[in-house]
C-alpha cells in the first residue's frame, strides 16, 4: 500500500473495529443470556475438573506399584486382599477381545450404509438397530446375552456341569460388550467416509475405478483416523462397562479357567475387570476395601482419559489434510 | 505419452469471418483485452466422438436436450453457458459418470472412435475419456500415489514403486508438474497449493492415458496466476488428447478453446470455431450472452 506524498499520518484517533462482536453493545436480556450460557460452561467444567481432581488425590494416595503386580485375594484388611492383577488383565482382554469383534463389523456396517446402502429398506433397518443397541443399557443386553450363552450349542465357549452351561466367560462377556461399542464404531466410520466430499469419489471413478477399489484404496485411507477414533471411543466404552462383566464374566476376583489350554481355559473361564473391582470394594460392595477401590477407579479414569485424549488428536490429526 | 494417432484427417480451416487482427481478435468485439492464448490449432483433428441426438433428464427435468456435436483431437472445445444449462451434465456423460446419479436417463447416442460408449464397459470407457473436477480433489496420497493409484490395475498393489518411477515422472512432467514436486515425490499431495493440485489431476487423468481429456471449470477455485499455468497446459496438451472444457469464464474460453458450443437451457445454441462463436455469434442469444446481457 502507497500512502500519498505527505509525510506518514499520526495514528487515526478513530476506534479501530472491535474483535469481539462487541457484545457490550447488546440488549441487557442478551447479555444476561451470554452470561448464563458462560456461567454453565463454568460450572460444567468445575463439576468434571472437581471429579477427576477428587479422583486423583484419593487414588494417587493409594495407587501403589505392588498393587499391579499382585493377584487379588479375598480378606479383610489392606494386607490380605493383595492387588489388582486380574482385573486389569481382564480390562484389556475384554476390552481387545470386543474391539476385535466390534471393529470389523463395524466398519462393515458403517462403509455399507454410508456408500452403499442398498437395498433401502435393510439399510434404514439396519440404522435404526444399531441407534436402538446404542440406546440400550448394558444390563439388558447382558441379559440377552445370558440367554444366549447358557445354550447347549455354545456350551463350548464357558463352562458346563452335566450339561448345564453357565454361560460366563470371556467370549460371552466380549461378544456383548461388543455390542457396546458398535455403535461408536459405526457412527465414526460413516462419520469419516461422509466428510469426503463426493466429488473424490468420482475423480477414482473418473480414471475408471470400481466402486470396490475406490473404496478400499480412497475411502477406507481416508477415513482412517476416524476409524481409530472410533475404535479409542469403543474401547474407553468397553471397558467402563460393569452390568455385562457382573452378568457374563461373573465378576470373580481372579481368573478361574476352564480346560487346560493355557490361554483358551482363561478365555472359557470366569474372572473379573477395574469396573467390578470397583464395584465389589466399594464401601458398599461384599468386599469393602475402599482404598483398593480408590486405587482401582484411579487407573480405570486414567485409561479412559488416556483413551478419549488419544481419540481426540487422532481425529484433529485426520483433520488437518482437507480438500478446499 | 504414447498415443498412436489414428489416421488423420484435414479439416477445412475456419475460415474465421470477421477476423480483425492476427490474433483473431476483433476490435469492438465484447472481450476487449483478452488475447489468444496461442496462435489457432494445427488444423490437424481427429474425429475422437460424436456426440448424437442427445438428451439427459434428471427425474423429468431435461437437463440436456437433443444436443449433437463432434469431440475432435487436435482441438479444444469449450461448452459455454450461464449456470445451469446442462454443458456440465453433457460433459459428464461423455464418460458415462452420469450414470452415478440414479435419477438421471439418457436418449442418443455417443460414439468413442465409432464404438457406442454405452457398449463400453463403464471402467474401460473412463479410463479413455478421463476428467478433472472443479475443485482440486488429489486422493489423500503421496504424489506419487496419486499417480501410481491410476497406472494400477483395479485395487491392485503391484506393478511396485520402483517399477513405476519412470512412468510417473514422465506423467507428471506432462502436466508441467515435474521440475516443482521432482525433490520429494512422496510429499502428501494435500500439501501442494491449489494451482498445482490442479495440475496433479490432470496428471492423474493423464495417466491413464486417454483419447478424451475432460475438464470441468478445473480454474474456477484457482488464484488468475495457476489459471494462467493449467491454461497454457490446456493448449499443450490438445495435439496428444482431445480436450473439452466447461467454463463460467468467457474470457478463458476465448483464450483457449478452438471451437466453442453455447448451451442455454440445455439445447446447444451454437457451435463454431471460436473466432467466429465470440466475433460474429449467428445467434441472437449467442450474442446476448458473448456480450455479458445474461448469464
Amino acid at each position: 500500500m502507497s500512502a500519498p506524498a505527505t509525510a506518514p499520518a499520526p495514528r487515526s484517533p478513530e476506534p479501530t473495529v472491535r474483535r469481539d462482536h462487541a457484545s457490550a453493545a447488546w440488549r441487557l436480556r442478551d447479555r444476561i443470556g451470554l452470561g448464563f450460557a458462560w456461567l454453565l460452561g463454568l460450572l460444567f467444567c468445575a463439576i468434571t475438573s472437581a471429579i477427576v481432581i477428587y479422583l486423583l488425590v484419593q487414588g494417587i494416595k493409594y495407587v501403589r506399584p505392588e498393587l499391579f503386580v499382585t493377584h487379588p485375594a479375598a480378606g479383610f484388611s489392606e494386607r490380605e486382599t493383595g492387588g489388582f492383577l486380574d482385573p486389569l488383565v481382564g480390562t484389556f482382554l475384554v476390552g481387545l477381545m470386543a474391539m476385535g469383534i466390534a471393529l470389523p463389523l463395524g466398519l462393515a456396517i458403517g462403509v455399507w450404509l454410508s456408500e452403499f446402502g442398498r437395498p433401502f429398506p435393510l439399510a434404514r433397518m439396519a440404522e435404526s438397530t444399531i441407534e436402538m443397541i446404542a440406546g440400550t443399557p448394558s444390563i439388558v443386553l447382558a441379559l440377552f446375552g445370558t440367554l444366549i450363552f447358557q445354550s447347549p450349542a455354545l456350551g463350548f465357549l464357558s463352562r458346563s456341569v452335566g450339561g448345564l452351561v453357565f454361560g460366563r466367560s470371556f467370549f460371552a462377556a466380549a461378544t456383548v460388550l461388543s455390542f457396546v461399542a458398535l455403535p461408536l464404531v459405526v457412527a465414526s466410520v460413516r462419520e469419516g467416509l461422509q466428510a469426503i466430499p463426493g466429488h473424490v469419489r468420482e475423480a477414482s471413478y473418473a480414471v475408471g475405478k470400481t466402486k470396490a477399489t475406490t473404496t478400499r484404496r480412497i475411502l477406507l485411507p481416508a477415513a482412517r483416523p476416524s476409524v481409530i477414533t472410533g475404535a479409542l471411543l469403543g474401547f474407553g466404552r468397553v471397558i467402563g462397562d460393569t452390568a455385562i462383566i457382573v452378568i457374563l464374566l461373573g465378576a470373580t476376583l481372579r481368573f478361574d479357567g476352564v480346560g487346560s489350554t493355557p490361554v483358551l481355559s482363561t478365555l472359557r473361564g470366569t474372572g473379573g475387570t477395574l469396573t467390578t473391582y470397583i464395584f465389589q470394594n466399594a464401601p458398599t460392595g461384599e468386599g469393602n476395601q475402599p482404598a483398593k477401590a480408590y486405587a482401582a477407579a484411579f487407573v480405570l479414569l486414567m485409561l479412559v482419559l488416556v483413551l478419549n485424549v488419544g481419540a481426540d488428536v487422532v481425529g484433529r490429526k485426520g483433520k488437518a489434510l482437507r480438500w478446499s | 505419452m504414447e498415443l498412436t494417432p489414428p489416421p488423420v484427417r484435414r479439416l477445412p480451416l475456419d475460415p474465421a469471418p470477421g477476423r480483425g487482427d492476427a490474433d483473431g481478435h476483433r476490435p469492438g468485439a465484447p472481450l476487449d483485452g483478452a488475447r489468444r492464448r496461442r496462435a489457432p490449432s494445427s488444423g490437424f483433428a481427429t474425429d475422437r466422438m460424436q456426440v448424437e441426438d442427445v438428451s439427459i433428464a434428471y427425474g423429468r427435468k431435461l437437463a440436456v436436450d437433443r444436443v449433437s456435436l463432434p469431440i475432435r483431437q487436435g482441438e479444444v472445445l469449450a461448452l459455454i453457458g450461464p449456470s445451469g444449462c446442462g454443458k456440465t451434465t453433457l460433459l459428464r456423460s461423455l464418460n458415462r459418470l452420469t450414470e452415478l446419479t440414479s435419477t438421471a436417463s439418457f436418449k442418443g447416442s455417443i460414439t468413442l472412435d465409432g464404438a457406442d460408449i454405452t457398449r463400453l464397459e463403464p471402467t474401460a470407457l473412463r479410463r479413455r475419456v478421463t476428467m478433472v473436477f472443479q475443485q482440486p480433489n488429489p486422493f489423500p496420497m503421496s504424489v506419487f500415489d496419486n499417480i501410481a493409484y491410476v497406472l494400477r490395475e483395479q485395487a491392485a498393489r503391484r506393478p511396485k514403486r520402483a517399477a513405476l518411477n519412470r512412468r510417473v515422472r514422465e506423467v507428471l512432467a506432462h502436466a508441467g508438474l515435474l521440475d516443482e514436486v521432482e525433490h520429494d515425490l512422496r510429499h502428501p499431495a494435500l500439501r501442494l497449493s491449489g494451482g498445482q493440485q490442479q495440475r496433479l489431476c490432470i496428471a492423474r487423468a493423464l495417466a491413464a492415458d486417454p483419447e478424451v481429456l475432460l475438464l470441468d471449470e478445473p480454474c474456477s477455485a484457482l488464484d488468475p496466476q495457476s489459471t494462467q499455468v493449467i491454461e497454457d497446459l490446456i493448449v499443450k496438451l490438445r495435439e496428444q488428447v482431445a480436450v473439452v472444457i466447461v467454463t463460467h469464464n468467457l474470457q478463458q474460453a476465448y483464450r483457449i478453446a478452438d471451437y466453442v458450443a453455447f448451451m442455454y437451457l440445455g439445447e446447444l445454441v451454437e457451435y463454431g470455431s471460436a473466432t467466429q462463436v465470440f466475433g460474429a455469434p449467428r445467434e441472437q442469444r449467442t450474442r446476448e450472452y458473448v456480450s455479458g446481457a445474461f448469464g
